[in-house]
């Protein structure tokens, strides 16, 4: 089942991906592009103000000034805790007596000992912040990116912009102020989302905790104060790699690859529940289902969890090879696709009780079916042969269910095996399929980085693209819904139509149910 | 317990048996504790073996299994005070006074002294468990002058364990008191119970050392200044000596004993940590949602389905558990919604949906009046201005007098949260704003004007619902100046009433009564809380309409919902401009002060925010569903406009 070989071959050097119309994608040379859509974004590296200097270098600057012994290790028991005094007292031997620091270098030599065995068997834990939300991320290459996180807004035409330089831009077509938001705890943005059924609340995942921005829609303040913004921590969870707002709006979930529970957060009272389970070592993504029935949890190890929401209980998917880096949800939640690192493939599951599933799989999963493989495949091209497929960086699947974009991690090293988007049909009604779309590619030697659909496109379905260069990109792919649109009504069934496909596409399937 | 009222199979039924789980729960886990307390309180690192010998000796040791049926006995009182006590919405103390009077209550003090005694015994079980020097009260004294009848001298440290357990366990009952510790709050997620306990298990050893922490802190301080006067007492009394040769512990040296200072800490902590446990199963197991039926077959059942339980007034956590409960199966449960919908087979009609939506309706509406008669009572500085309705009431002639203030402040008086109290009292309506002692009208410092002020009020009456004529919005209560008002009535205003000797001659308040005024003003951002007290009722009620009108659009097959979709949107525009106002006082919008770990669930105080956010999210998702189909939907012109912000995603 090698998939890739049916795509349709990369555009020549030069031709960017546009939109899709009459079931064919089309292309252009650079002028297109330029002038394609009006929300097409650019931040140019050049163009942030960097942090030239972090914190510790500042000190520099200033002289010198001794504290006392005990202002200092009541400032160092507050910045890093145990650890901290430990190392204070370790480092200011002249001060202390000789047993003490003695005594607490041998303390801090064990608990280094210990947390060695612990992060031996979670070698996730010795990474730094940022190392661990690059590796867990769901952009590519996220330390080096310009565009940390992107999210529309669920209901309108608005979405948010993270950028290098710690800062949130919105961006809303009927208004001309661009909201700037900066937070002093606003750092290292790994995940954005905008509170569904609410016009102003954005959730931001930050280093060491969550912000809550209410960014009021009808207010021409281009700086809004700190004040709006909501800090939600808890101790030891950190950094944030993922959040996901229950799509009824009431909950919020975050989680980080040093904590092993994931925590539920009702946020208007700032109060949260972890949800914990032995095994896995943290939780790096999360993504809830858009009926709101399940969540998807996935764990550093090779461990998966699949939460049902009502009365929080989960199953357990062990998988094979290694972490399931990434997943998406059929519109009507009963599917749930992912892609395991270390694996070229997609797996789906079904679920049961939810609607629009046939009775014969009630009793649940029993195992993930592969529905697409992509491992590596050769195109020969005017410019020489290209190299497409590989690992999985990220999955996402249209409102509707009719696309389903794979972010593919290519090789930095190889210039002829570079990061694309592989853009499938899908079908889920009557019976799952996956067809060949084609291939989304910017400008040359352009990678993409991060890709989001927006929620309610209407002529068929958008997808926004960050690239490397700092551009952001909208590719519209336009069709006529089989299915009635009912995007607004989560939890509801969508009632599906077949429509009739050319029959063209029939030998080119890719994957059915009926031949699984 | 309860007079056989309509909430009463739900008692007999469902109730004491969750009750009755929690202790048996509480109890079984007694032995676990215990013996993790026994090894913690023999702990020593240096002769492990002996150690554990000691443990296992003291483990079935009679006089263990003899404190052990003891403990046994506080768990199952502790349980029981528990479900005498709980409330499931919280008790908001307006002011300093109004807390120091509900402190002087006399069902609360008998809960904290009922909490002492009970420490005192658990003092006296560890005691006996530790051993070594604190096995007894009494002991022979060492001979000093040779020869003479041996003395039965006072075991000092033995003393310190009783008085410790006393001490604890009165100051466990009064944070109570104070922090809300009887407040039960329902979960932000559905969670199984055991995993539900696991989860809080953490929380509950963190907290219960913290506090023991503190507690034998207070305690030690307290014995080194007063010590010396329960050990003269008990010396009498018993006819002890006081033994000379033993240095005396309510000195400086005598606290600063490590193993002492330990094992007071760790008995503490023990005593806490075990009626934490036994909480927070009572918490867990009466939380528990319970699923109604919606309709039944037969009529004997009808009491117990939800249509008519969802108006019930007694017992409060029964119309709490319904509201859950319809809030959940509006979310979850196609086949229940379906039931909702449904038509009455003979006849046709929509009883179900009818009897739900009007009483989630009547619940908006009441927390909308609540506002808004708040608000105009408020001075722009969010202080209240007076308790004029009292005053106002010494005034008046009898008959007139308790009409008029009450109708100024109908909603207070009529529908503000139940109380603690309510469970023995009735549905003694109170108002946490117009007393200066909060609800709390059995206190002695109610007066009886004030108890009349507030004493039931038959719903038959003109005043019961919105009474906002003229005529007695013209009366608004006044700072208590010298208003013309009263003035005109011919006699001067009274200070508050609890004051017994308010000077008529003087229109100006008194010392005392200004005192207690400023007392009164200290906590102004209670009376925001105070008013949004039971709002996880509304919250409930605003979820499950907005979800059972977002699936309408769907499964509604007969349109029942269609003929209440204007009153539904109406009553939730209406609250939502209500609360929007209110949310513009000062100290309405200011977020409460994170307590630190404590056991007290603290939930209730952000409650009002809940209330915004659910609001706004239930109206979106109305608007969300129907989208353009709400313009058919006949409505005042000022709420279209503010619908189409909602529509537009502009609020």
């Amino acid at each position: 089942m090698c998939s890739l070989a049916l795509f349709p071959p990369p555009l020549p050097n030069g031709q960017t991906t546009l939109c899709e119309s009459n079931n064919e994608l089309l292309s252009g040379n650079k002028e297109d592009t330029q002038n394609a859509s009006p929300l097409s974004l650019h931040f140019p590296r050049e163009s942030l103000k960097l942090h030239s200097r972090t914190e510790s270098s500042s000190k520099a600057a200033f002289l010198d000034h001794s504290e006392t012994l005990w202002m200092r290790s009541a400032a160092a028991w507050r910045d890093g805790g145990l650890t901290g005094l430990l190392n204070e007292i370790t480092d200011s031997d002249s001060e202390v007596p000789k047993w003490l620091s003695v005594g607490s270098g041998c303390i801090l030599a064990l608990l280094r000992w210990i947390s060695s065995f612990h992060s031996s068997l979670f070698p996730h834990l010795t990474l730094s912040c940022e190392d661990m939300i690059a590796e867990f991320s769901q952009v590519l290459n996220w330390s080096d990116c310009v565009v940390r996180a992107f999210a529309w807004h669920p209901h309108t035409d608005k979405f948010a912009v993270a950028l290098l330089d710690e800062s949130i831009k919105i961006y809303n077509p009927k208004s001309t102020t661009t909201p700037t938001l900066k937070h002093r705890l606003q750092r290292n943005v790994a995940a954005m989302q905008w509170k569904p059924l609410c016009a102003s609340a954005l959730a931001v995942a930050c280093q060491n905790c969550l912000l809550v921005w209410h960014v009021d829609p009808c207010s021409l303040s281009t700086r809004p104060s700190s004040s709006c913004a909501q800090v939600l921590s808890h101790p030891g969870h950190g950094p944030v790699t993922s959040i996901a707002w229950s799509p009824s709006g009431a909950l919020l979930l975050s989680a980080s690859p040093m904590d092993t529970s994931m925590m539920v957060w009702d946020v208007a009272a700032e109060s949260c529940v972890p949800l914990q389970r032995v095994g896995g070592g943290g939780v790096t993504f999360l993504s809830w289902s858009p009926d709101g029935s399940h969540v998807l949890a996935s764990t550093p190890s090779a461990l998966f969890r699949v939460w049902e929401t009502r009365m929080w209980t989960c199953e357990r998917w062990p998988c094979l090879k290694g972490r399931c880096q990434s997943g998406c949800w059929s519109p009507d939640g009963s599917r749930l696709l992912f892609a395991v690192e270390g694996e070229t493939v997609i797996y789906a599951l079904t679920f049961a009780g939810a609607p629009g599933v046939s009775t014969s799989s009630l009793t649940g999963p029993q195992a993930a079916a592969v529905v697409a493989d992509l491992s590596e495949t050769t195109f020969h091209t005017e410019d020489g042969d290209l190299i497409v497929g590989g690992e999985i960086q990220s999955l996402s699947w249209d409102p509707r269910g009719e696309r389903l974009a794979v972010l593919l991690k290519g090789d930095p090293q190889a210039t002829n095996r570079p990061a694309i988007i592989a853009v499938f049909k899908t079908r889920t009604s009557p019976i799952f399929e996956l067809l060949p779309c084609g291939f989304v590619q910017g400008e040359p030697g352009v990678e993409p980085r991060l890709m989001q659909f927006h929620p309610n496109f209407q002529h068929g379905a958008l997808l926004t693209v960050c690239w490397s260069s700092g551009r952001i990109t909208h590719v519209p792919f336009y069709f006529l819904s089989s299915a009635v649109p009912h995007v607004a009504l989560s939890g509801s069934p969508s009632l599906l139509h077949p429509l009739e496909r050319p029959a063209d596409f029939a030998n080119q399937s890719l994957f059915t149910e009926l031949i699984s | 317990m309860f007079s056989a009222g309509s909430g009463y199979w739900f008692t007999q039924k469902v109730l004491c048996w969750r009750a009755a789980a929690s202790i048996a729960w509480s109890v079984l886990l007694l032995p676990a504790t215990t013996a993790a307390f026994v090894v913690l309180s023999k702990f020593s690192i240096l002769h492990p073996v002996r150690m554990l010998a000691d443990c296992a000796s003291v483990l079935v040791s009679a006089g263990s299994v003899f404190s052990f049926i003891l403990l046994t006995g506080v768990i199952i009182m502790v349980g029981f005070l528990t479900f005498e006590y709980y409330t499931v919405i919280p008790m908001i103390a307006c002011s300093k006074v109004a807390l120091l009077g509900r402190l002087l209550h006399p069902r609360q003090l008998l809960y904290c002294l009922a909490h002492g005694l009970m420490g005192v015994v658990v003092g006296w079980c560890c005691a006996v468990t530790i051993g070594y020097r604190y096995e007894t009260l009494g002991s022979v004294c060492p001979k000093t002058d040779g020869d003479g009848p041996a003395h039965m001298c006072l075991n000092e440290h033995h003393l310190l364990l009783l008085l410790e357990g006393g001490f604890v366990g009165l100051s466990h009952g009064l944070l109570g008191v104070i922090h809300n510790m009887n407040y039960v709050s329902f979960g932000t997620v559905q969670q199984h119970k055991y995993l539900c306990f696991k989860g809080s298990l953490p929380l509950a050893v963190k907290c219960s050392a913290a506090q023991a922490f503190y507690s034998v802190r207070n305690f030690l301080v307290f014995y080194f200044f007063l010590g010396h006067i329960p050990r003269a007492w008990i010396c009498r009394s018993l006819s002890l000596h006081l033994d000379s040769s033993a240095h005396p512990l309510d000195t400086i040296s005598g606290l600063l004993d490590l193993s002492l200072l330990y094992h007071l800490w760790i008995s503490a902590a023990y005593l806490l940590f075990s009626w934490c446990i036994t909480l927070l199963l009572f918490r867990i197991f009466v939380t528990e949602a319970y699923s109604f039926p919606v309709q039944s077959t037969f009529t004997e059942e009808a009491p117990q389905c939800l249509p008519k339980v969802l108006s019930e007034k007694q017992p409060m956590i029964l119309k709490f558990l319904a509201l859950q409960d319809l809030s959940l199966l509006s979310q979850h449960s196609p086949s229940r919604r379906s039931q909702v919908f449904s038509l009455s087979q003979p006849g046709g009609h929509a009883h179900n949906w009818n009897a739900i939506s009007k009483e989630c309706l009547s619940l908006l509406a009441e927390l909308t009046q609540r506002l808004v008669s708040y608000h105009e009572t408020v001075a722009t500085n969010g202080r209240t201005k007076s308790l004029s309705s009292s005053s106002e009431q010494k005034t008046s002639s009898e008959s007139s007098g308790t009409e008029d203030s009450m109708s100024s402040r109908p909603a207070f008086l009529m529908k503000t949260p139940a109380s603690v109290f309510l469970r023995s009292m009735g549905a003694g309506p109170q108002s946490p704003l117009t007393s200066p002692f909060t609800p709390d009208l059995d206190s002695p410092f109610a007066s009886p004007t004030l108890r009349r002020l507030t004493a039931p009020l038959d719903p038959g009456s003109p005043w019961h619902g919105s009474v906002q004529s003229p005529h007695v919005m013209r009366r608004a209560p006044k700072l208590w100046s010298t208003s013309t008002d009263s003035q005109v009535n011919g006699s001067p205003p009274a200070s508050p009433a609890s004051l017994p000797s308010p000077k008529p001659e003087s229109s100006r308040p008194s010392f005392l009564a200004q005192f207690f005024q400023n007392r009164r003003e200290q906590l102004p951002e209670a009376s925001s809380q105070a008013l949004f007290a039971d709002s996880q009722a509304h919250i409930w009620a605003l979820e499950g309409l907005s979800y059972l009108v977002q699936a309408s659009f769907t499964e509604d097959q007969f349109g029942v919902v269609q003929t209440t979709l204007p009153s539904i949107l109406s009553s939730m525009l209406l609250l939502q401009e209500a609360v929007d106002r209110h949310f513009k006082l000062p100290h309405a919008s200011s977020k409460p002060v994170r307590s630190p770990v404590s056991l007290g669930d603290s939930s209730h105080k952000t409650l009002r925010f809940a209330l915004r956010a659910t609001l706004k999210t239930a109206i979106y998702r109305i608007t969300s569903t129907f989208g353009a189909h709400l313009h058919a939907v006949q409505m005042s012109a000022e709420h279209r406009k503010r619908l189409q912000h909602f529509l537009e995603y502009k609020e």
